[in-house]
């Protein structure tokens, strides 16, 4: 009796350590930045795809924060010059995160090298936004089928969502190559798809939960 | 043993498991909200994604709707100043939906409630000092270091770190502290069960255990019930100076909490008006007003230099206060339902045994632990983290 009584005490003890475990996993955020993207695949000439070069435009909120005291000729604009430690810090940060940027090619996943030189900031005064232009080489050039290109922040710290009228292009394809952009909505329902063929007990690699925000480009060479 | 205390023994542990389950989800939730990113809370690579349906969803939906709408409203208050209006009115509505990240200590308030025996309506002033001390520290940071200092954005999430190690530090330390009294009382309580009855109140040991019959807050609990079984009435591990937890308005000590006063009833059933307005009322929780409150919310700080870049940070400032109003109402609604359920839990303990009691310090030694836990996993996040995205 006297034991189960002192169980009691320790299983709401244990309980509340469970449901720390639990917390701790489930930690995810709610987006302070906002990022609208155009991305363009490169090709070489032998028709492998060497990698991916992102524009990303920052929301005007994040980019006046980010940009704030950073010193300027002009008060309210800024020059490459003026943001380029502003973009080596990005890019380096960024290193951390896999630069939010997952390939598969061939249903393999695809490594990435970090940006080389070239990589800059740049600030449009009007709708005070930032823009981010740098090129993610591949480790290794493939060729490839299939190959999908997603972007997201698995954390949803940062919301990314292509450029409505112009999300991305191929640069340098083989002719045949057919390029097509899924939004977020959409691959919610192709997630629910995926989630109901499978069983509860099995297990499938193709499938990445936590990719419900991905932006995805899907190139087809047949 | 009589039959009937078996199955209250029984309830008094389903009970137990309920709280646990209320400051679990609590947790939970409050983690599901935790803010990540540039100014360095954890971003593990593990994580899951936040949920895109359901109540969550929705609550997220609203929030990035709400704070997407801010540098318009801004601008807007730039040309005519009305448009203020509808910028607060959309920064308490953000507020709202937004109290919820490990920096708004929904679930650190919660069980520093539960563990520390608190009325609801101190609940509800704790949320509102802490929301209140958030707005402040938001403002002064971005004060001194945007308007005063002209310093940069990496300067200013530097000195977020900062403030934010302290107060997870000291999050722990209020956390531990309260496992010590309450991990004593907790093993006080278990020791006593195997007192014989008859002897009970009789031999409780002078030095650490008091008899409490003339302590009328308590008596009027306690003397109802369970006319069976005396013996835990009097068991509260009060340290002598605690057997005046109730005056402290008029006690010399000058406690700054009273984390030690351990009985596992009183409180929640009858505030006293001077546990809130006296010093000593107010000191107490001050700690915990100050660990919870002190990380500036990220979202305060962007819109605070935003506002400051337009030439308005009058409104930011404003803005930033009612958005911390909203915070402190969600807070101190979660904050009461854990409150009332714990009140819940002791009304059903107290016509119980002393297994009633030992459920009752349970569920606070598992709060204490709670709150140790979060400190240290938002402590060790923050260590993760220190580089930050830099975006």
């Amino acid at each position: 009796m006297i034991r189960r009584r002192i169980c009691s005490g320790l299983c709401s003890v244990l309980a509340a350590c469970a449901g720390l475990a639990l917390a701790a996993g489930a930690a995810s955020a709610h987006p302070h930045v906002w990022v609208t993207m155009h991305s363009e695949l490169v090709y070489a000439p032998d028709g492998t795809i060497t990698g991916v070069r992102h524009t990303w435009t920052f929301d005007d909120m994040f980019s006046v924060f980010a940009t704030q005291g950073i010193d300027s000729k002009k008060k309210g604009e800024f020059t490459r010059e003026e943001l380029a430690p502003l973009a080596e810090v990005n890019v380096t940060s960024l290193k951390e995160y896999d630069f939010f940027t997952y390939a598969k090619a061939n249903g393999k996943d695809v490594e990435f090298k970090e940006p080389p030189a070239g990589y800059y900031l740049e600030f449009d005064p009007k709708d005070t936004v930032l823009t981010l232009h740098f090129t993610l080489p591949l480790k290794t050039p493939v060729k490839a089928k299939d190959l999908s290109v997603e972007v997201y922040d698995r954390e949803f710290f940062v919301d990314f969502s292509f450029n409505e009228k112009n999300p991305a292009k191929l640069v340098g394809a083989p002719a045949q190559c057919k390029l097509s952009v899924v939004n977020p909505q959409q691959m919610d329902a192709a997630l629910s798809q995926q989630l109901s063929q499978i069983g509860p007990d099995q297990r499938n690699p193709g499938l990445t939960i936590g990719n419900e925000f991905a932006n995805k480009l899907v190139v087809k060479c047949p | 043993m009589p039959v009937k205390t078996v199955v209250g023994g029984r309830q008094v542990i389903h009970i137990a498991l309920l709280i646990a389950a209320a400051l679990l989800l609590a947790g939970v939730l409050d983690a599901a909200f935790a803010q990540g990113g540039p100014f360095g809370a954890p971003r593990g690579g593990a994580a899951p994604a936040p949920p895109t349906s359901g109540v969550l969803g929705w609550i997220f939906a609203k929030q990035a709707e709400f704070y997407r709408q801010f540098s318009g409203l801004i601008r807007a208050a730039k040309a005519d100043g009305s448009a203020a209006w509808s910028l607060f009115g959309l920064a308490f509505l953000y507020g709202v939906f937004h109290a919820a990240g490990p920096g708004h200590g929904k679930a650190v308030i919660s069980s520093y409630l539960v563990a520390n025996e608190e009325t609801w309506r101190r609940g509800v002033v704790l949320s509102f000092a802490s929301a209140m001390i958030q707005a402040l520290v938001a403002v002064a940071l971005v004060g001194i270091a945007a308007v005063l200092l002209n310093a940069t954005a990496a300067t200013m999430r530097s000195a977020v770190n900062v403030i934010e190690t302290a107060s997870y530090a000291l999050i722990i330390l209020i956390g531990l502290r309260l496992l010590w009294v309450k991990g004593r009382a907790f093993i006080n309580a278990a020791r006593n069960l195997h007192r014989p009855a008859a002897v009970g109140a009789a031999v409780t040991p002078a030095d650490q255990l008091h008899d409490h019959a003339a302590h009328d807050h308590h008596a009027h609990d306690h003397h109802h019930h369970d006319h069976d079984d005396h013996h835990h009435h009097h068991d509260h591990a009060h340290d002598d100076h605690d057997h005046h937890a109730h005056d402290h308005s008029h006690d010399g000590h000058a406690h700054c909490d009273h984390d030690d006063h351990a009985s596992a009833w009183g409180h929640a059933h009858a505030p006293e008006p001077e546990e809130l307005a006296g010093p000593g009322g107010w000191r107490r929780g001050l700690s915990a007003v100050v660990a919870v409150g002190a990380r500036p919310c990220s979202g305060a700080i962007i819109v605070l230099v935003f506002a400051l870049a337009q030439g308005l940070f009058w409104a930011g400032v404003v803005a930033t206060f009612v958005m911390g109003l909203g915070t402190a109402i969600t807070v101190a609604a979660i904050a009461t339902v854990a409150v009332g359920a714990k009140a819940w839990a002791g009304h059903f303990a107290q016509t119980r045994s002393g297994y009633g009691m030992l459920a009752m310090r349970g569920i606070e030694v598992g709060a204490s632990v709670v709150i140790i836990a979060f400190g240290s996993l938002l402590l060790a996040g923050y260590i993760v983290a220190e580089r930050g995205v830099g975006l």
